[in-house]
């Protein structure tokens, strides 16, 4: 049986429950979502795989509305909080606005479909949605 | 003078803007010549040479001596992003530091007119026929605009927003205002790209880019070139009364790149290599905040202009909201910041901007800026960064003669 979804990048997996995973160093904790040669903080090259909160906090964000072609504006991105990790990504499932996006709102994880491939694959994207 | 002091002999900038007529070469040679025509030398008095341009071919820098004077000597390309400008000068002021030599020309150039949105994924996306993980993060296609977003204006509005929300008080108006501020200050600087008044509702109900970052919130793409040539104490002396009146000393020069931070592969930190750059510099010139008579800081956005009143030391932790509020960066307040119209309105011709702006300040601490010169001014600095990150942070004194 092949595959039917596809995660939109690697450091996203989709079962059983979709949440991101880390390179976390383990001497100093540091956590990255790319693979590394050496860590950037403490430069030892040990690393294991953690999962990060799937809740947090919007620390940043900005409402953009002059992007690529093909990306659709207006949309959100934001950096977010999750338990100590910050996590860059879109808003997603509210209104791309001021009134609906807030500095230290409460969000989660979500996922949304960036379309199929012409075997049938759906690429699975992540978010984060209000709570 | 002492002989280790290391000075500013000439500068020069060109008029930012559409130079349709001129390649970067011709920009370079142009900022060049001038600046060696201010110090009163030639390139047969130079023992080195760092250039930038960007977005140019390879070898800018010999290139630029087919236009201006081959002398053979050593010739160092630089790129640092938006820091490349003061890279070059840094560069140049380490080797006649190092007493390699005891004159250099440091020169950035840019041909950005018309150059549209940066950072972002500037290319048409075609999503593949098949998805394929490829890239540093197994990505099925590209990421920008669908993780978060790499474009300037975007990148930019959330350091400043990120300055919000760890101590609150800023809004759509603030940062709109700042950039209000920046806009006025143009009117009087004949060599911006744009010299135009705008109010805060003009500012706000411009096109938006990346909220809360509007059009006119945004630094100017144009073309430009700046120039410096600089002189060890030693060598000064040895110079005429004039240039040496005209020379101006350069009490710190200082780059840094960031150092890690929890989120900085997020969304960059341009916060901790500007707080330490600052640091450096005013602990190599036992210069002080206070004792600055004016700043030209790295305002490529309204919102990066506001964190970096902190990240300077203009103001107390925490506390940019209200030393703008106060008045205080205006060009009639007691710490006037970008006096220039800043990169708003002046421009940002990418590798020239890190020269220009210690132009501005030479300018003033010469009393040679005419219509919007700071009365009476003695020490200044300037302030540049790129994303990657580099900062450049530059005290600069006028000459005691």
């Amino acid at each position: 049986m092949t595959a039917t979804a596809i995660p939109f990048v690697d450091y996203l997996v989709l079962d059983p429950q979709p949440h991101l995973v880390a390179n976390e160093c383990t001497s100093c904790g540091a956590k990255f979502f790319d693979h590394r040669v050496a860590c950037a903080s403490c430069e030892s090259d040990e690393f294991r795989k953690v999962d990060v909160a799937t809740a947090g906090e919007v620390k940043a964000f900005t409402i953009v509305s002059l992007a690529a072609p093909g990306i659709p504006v207006p949309f959100v991105a934001a950096v977010v909080d999750c338990d100590g990790t910050s996590v860059k990504g879109n808003i997603i499932n509210t209104e791309p606005d001021a009134e609906h996006v807030r500095l230290g709102m409460k969000v989660r994880l979500a996922i949304t479909s960036v379309g199929f491939d012409d075997d049938g694959v759906e690429a699975i994207n992540y978010g984060f949605e209000p709570v | 003078m002492a002989n280790d002091d290391i000075w500013i002999l000439g500068i020069n900038m060109t008029k930012f803007g559409k130079h349709p007529d001129k390649d970067a070469v011709d920009l370079g040679a142009q900022a060049a010549r001038a600046a060696l025509k201010d110090g009163g030398v030639t390139m047969k008095d130079m023992g080195v040479l760092a250039a930038g341009n960007l977005l140019g071919a390879g070898s800018f820098g010999q290139q630029l001596q087919k236009a201006i004077g081959q002398t053979g000597i050593p010739v160092y390309n630089v790129a640092n992003a938006c820091a490349t400008g003061a890279t070059a000068l840094r560069t140049v002021i380490m080797a006649v530091k190092a007493g390699e030599c005891d004159m250099g020309l440091a020169v950035g150039v840019e041909k950005l007119a018309g150059a549209g949105l940066l950072g972002g994924g500037g290319v048409a996306k075609s999503d593949a026929k098949k998805w394929e993980p490829a890239g540093k993060f197994g990505a099925v296609g590209p990421v920008d605009g669908r993780i978060g977003t790499n474009t300037m204006p975007g990148v930019f509005a959330q350091v400043g927003m990120e300055y919000g929300h760890k101590y609150g008080g800023t809004s759509f108006d603030l940062f709109a205002r700042i950039s209000e501020k920046n806009h006025a200050h143009s009117t009087l600087n004949p060599l911006a790209a744009y010299q135009k008044q705008f109010t805060v509702d003009e500012i706000k109900n411009d096109v938006m880019i990346a909220y809360p970052n509007t059009r006119s919130m945004c630094s100017a793409n144009c073309d430009g070139g700046a120039a410096a040539v600089v002189v060890s104490g030693e060598r000064l002396r040895s110079l005429s009364g004039e240039q040496q009146r005209r020379a101006v000393r350069i009490r710190a020069s200082v780059l840094t790149s960031d150092p890690w931070q929890e989120a900085c592969q997020i969304l960059p930190d341009v916060n901790t290599l500007t707080r330490n750059a600052a640091r450096q510099a005013y602990e190599q010139s036992g210069v002080s905040p206070d004792d600055l008579d004016l700043v030209e800081l790295h305002d490529c956005f309204a919102t990066a202009e506001l964190v970096h009143y902190d990240n300077l030391m203009l103001c107390p932790e925490g506390g940019a909201v209200d030393f703008f509020e106060s008045g205080k960066p205006r060009r009639d307040g007691d710490m006037p910041v970008n006096v220039s119209g800043g990169l708003q309105s002046k421009g940002h011709p990418i590798s020239a901007t890190g020269i220009a702006n210690v132009w501005e300040i030479c300018h003033h601490l010469r009393g040679e800026a005419g219509d919007r010169q700071i009365e009476n001014a003695k020490v200044g600095l300037a302030h540049v960064i790129g994303l990657g990150s580099a900062c450049g942070v530059h005290i600069l004194e006028r000459s005691a003669l």
